[in-house]
């Protein structure tokens, strides 16, 4: 089975993130970037179908030169082959990564198309079912668990409040995959070393239609309650907090 | 020129969804209708039934709450109208032409979006950002006949849960900050002294640090407890909206622009390794 794996780079989560001059997105420069926290849920789960089902893991990913970096870290942990779309530094928005995305991954005749549910970036959450409806395949998202059994899917939705659902489909199909479905490996060194001379196919990227959706502004969001801050040594701090919890809000 | 507002019926953010498309509405000078189907929810049958909807009535703007059911197929409608969906918005503008703010890098920032062409534009609202109204007058559906693919299950739940956070006066929250496994015992300690229940973020109900039945948050347990003291959590929203109802909210975090602060009462700004332990002794003290 071919199992295709769409990948984004974000910033190395804890980063310290500032506006960039435009005001329109983030400081880029001397920025760490690594996979998105999903994303990298939904390689784990590509790569321990091939274990079961046997056949070929392919990442996809949209994004900068700087992307290459974490596509070989997917390869490290051992897919076997990648497509870079090679985008301009920023943000695209997802109908245009959706796009992109799609017609890279047409010729390659996938049975499954994994991503992850959503972006620590721009967050929008859609990717994946964009993509299955660019391709004409159906779709299911917020998954915690992926069956496939006579060539058809048997999916674990995760719904609110510890909710889950069963939802069959068939195949090919696009999932969108929940951090926390399965255990992720490290890439070893073997795989570091083989991971240098796996294809990575880079596609240009060309220039899209019109944005459906444009960013004016970045800034940082108002508080709606002004908390009080206790700064100084921890044992200052921690007994300013202790007389405010005992004698403002009365909860000791 | 009109707003749809699309309604999950029973779910507890109906009456948002319908909030903000009345605002949205006003603010435009635009009429309203609600609408929802009356069928059992799949991606292909909703978005085929609100897809002919739209095309016929041709709205402006068409507005759903962020639900889990919205993500999985609201995006695949604004596809076919050649646009995305702009989710999980939290506030809007109307200068001539639209503007929804929504957040960006899990809440460190916001961002004014517009929406370019001339619609229908699509919309999420995020929980808790539009006070709800009631949600009636809404218009059923039925289902348009469209090839399903999916093909639903009963929805059920893991397992009776042993620990009901709910009950909880007192709750101590740990989150990724925590680090490692072996740490979680230096929040055990607050919880310990001051009598608290212990909980956590997500991440590390994931990783099995502990029980999933003592996740807060949208996936999880909604608290609101008399004290919630959150260690090492940034302050997502799917966190927030299981937590934001606590009546004492303390923050405990090394990043000073960390959203959990956004919602606090009281905050120390520090690494939680070193006052964590300090507060422990401080609440020992005052319990005399
Ligand atoms: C559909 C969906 C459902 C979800 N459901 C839930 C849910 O129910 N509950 C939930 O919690 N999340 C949920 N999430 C995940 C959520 O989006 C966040 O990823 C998660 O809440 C982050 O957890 P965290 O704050 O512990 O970790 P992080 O975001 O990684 O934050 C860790 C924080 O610790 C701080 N820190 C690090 N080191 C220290 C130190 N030494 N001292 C002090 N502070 C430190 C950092 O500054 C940072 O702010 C859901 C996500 C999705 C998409």
């Amino acid at each position: 089975m071919k199992f295709v794996v769409a990948i984004k780079q974000v910033p190395l989560r804890d980063s310290s993130l500032r506006i960039a001059a435009s005001g329109v997105w983030i400081d880029e420069a001397n920025l760490q970037y690594e996979i998105n926290e999903p994303d990298a849920y939904a390689l784990e789960e590509a790569l321990q179908l091939r274990e079961k089902h046997g056949g070929e893991v392919v990442v996809l990913c949209a994004g900068p030169e700087r992307a290459g970096q974490t596509i070989r870290e997917a390869l490290a942990k051992g897919a076997d082959r990648a497509i870079h779309v090679e985008t301009s530094e920023g943000a695209l928005d997802t109908l245009a990564t959706a796009r992109l995305l799609a017609d890279a991954v047409k010729s390659e005749a996938a049975d499954l198309i994994l991503t992850g549910l959503q972006s620590d970036d721009l967050g929008y959450g859609q990717t994946g079912v964009v993509l299955a409806e660019l391709l004409g395949m159906p779709h299911s998202t917020i998954i915690m668990q992926v069956e496939i059994q006579d060539g058809a899917l048997r999916v674990k939705r995760e719904l609110e409040d510890g909710w889950f659902q069963h939802i069959g489909m068939p195949l090919p199909a696009v999932l969108t995959i929940q951090s926390g479905l399965n255990k992720l490996r490290y890439a070893t060194l073997m795989g570091i070393k083989k991971a240098k001379r796996k294809e990575i196919r880079v596609v240009k990227a060309e220039a899209g239609a019109t944005a459906p959706v444009v960013i004016e502004k970045i800034y940082a969001p108002l508080k709606s309650k002004q908390a009080q801050i206790f700064t100084g040594d921890a044992k200052t701090a921690a007994a300013q907090l202790v007389e405010k919890l005992k004698f403002e809000a009365r909860v000791l | 020129m009109s707003v749809l507002v699309i309604v999950e019926v029973g779910h507890r953010m109906a009456g948002e969804a319908l909030a903000a498309g009345q605002q949205f509405a006003s603010a435009m000078g635009a009429p309203v209708q609600a609408v929802t189907v009356d069928a059992e929810y799949t991606a292909d049958g909703f978005t085929a039934t609100y897809e002919a909807h739209v095309r016929k009535t041709k709205p402006k703007l068409v507005v759903l709450a962020h639900t889990y059911q919205t993500r999985d197929w609201a995006p695949k409608l604004a596809t076919r109208f050649g646009t995305m969906l702009i989710s999980d918005v939290i506030a809007a503008r109307f200068e001539g032409w639209p503007v929804f703010v929504r957040q960006l890098f899990q809440g460190k920032f916001n961002a004014d979006v517009r929406a370019a062409g001339d619609g229908p534009h699509f919309v999420s609202v995020q929980a808790g950002a539009f006070p709800p109204v009631a949600a009636d007058a809404v218009e059923t559906l039925s289902l348009a006949a469209a090839e399903i693919r999916q093909r639903p299950e009963k929805p059920f739940r893991e397992s009776a849960r042993a620990v009901d956070l709910t009950a909880a006066p007192l709750i101590v929250s740990v989150g990724r900050g925590i680090k490692e496994q072996s740490n979680i015992a230096v929040a055990e300690a607050l919880a310990q002294a001051l009598g608290a229940e212990l909980a956590a973020s997500r991440p590390i109900c994931d990783a099995g640090w502990l029980p999933m039945e003592r996740q807060v948050g949208s996936s999880g347990q909604t608290v609101a407890p008399k004290l919630y003291v959150a260690v090492g959590i940034s302050g997502a929203i799917q966190h927030l909206v299981g937590m934001k109802g606590s009546k004492t909210i303390v923050a405990i975090n090394q990043d000073p622009n960390a959203p959990i602060f956004e919602v606090a009462d009281y905050g120390i700004v520090g690494d939680l390794f070193e006052v964590v332990p300090a507060l422990v002794d401080a609440v020992r003290k005052a319990k005399g």
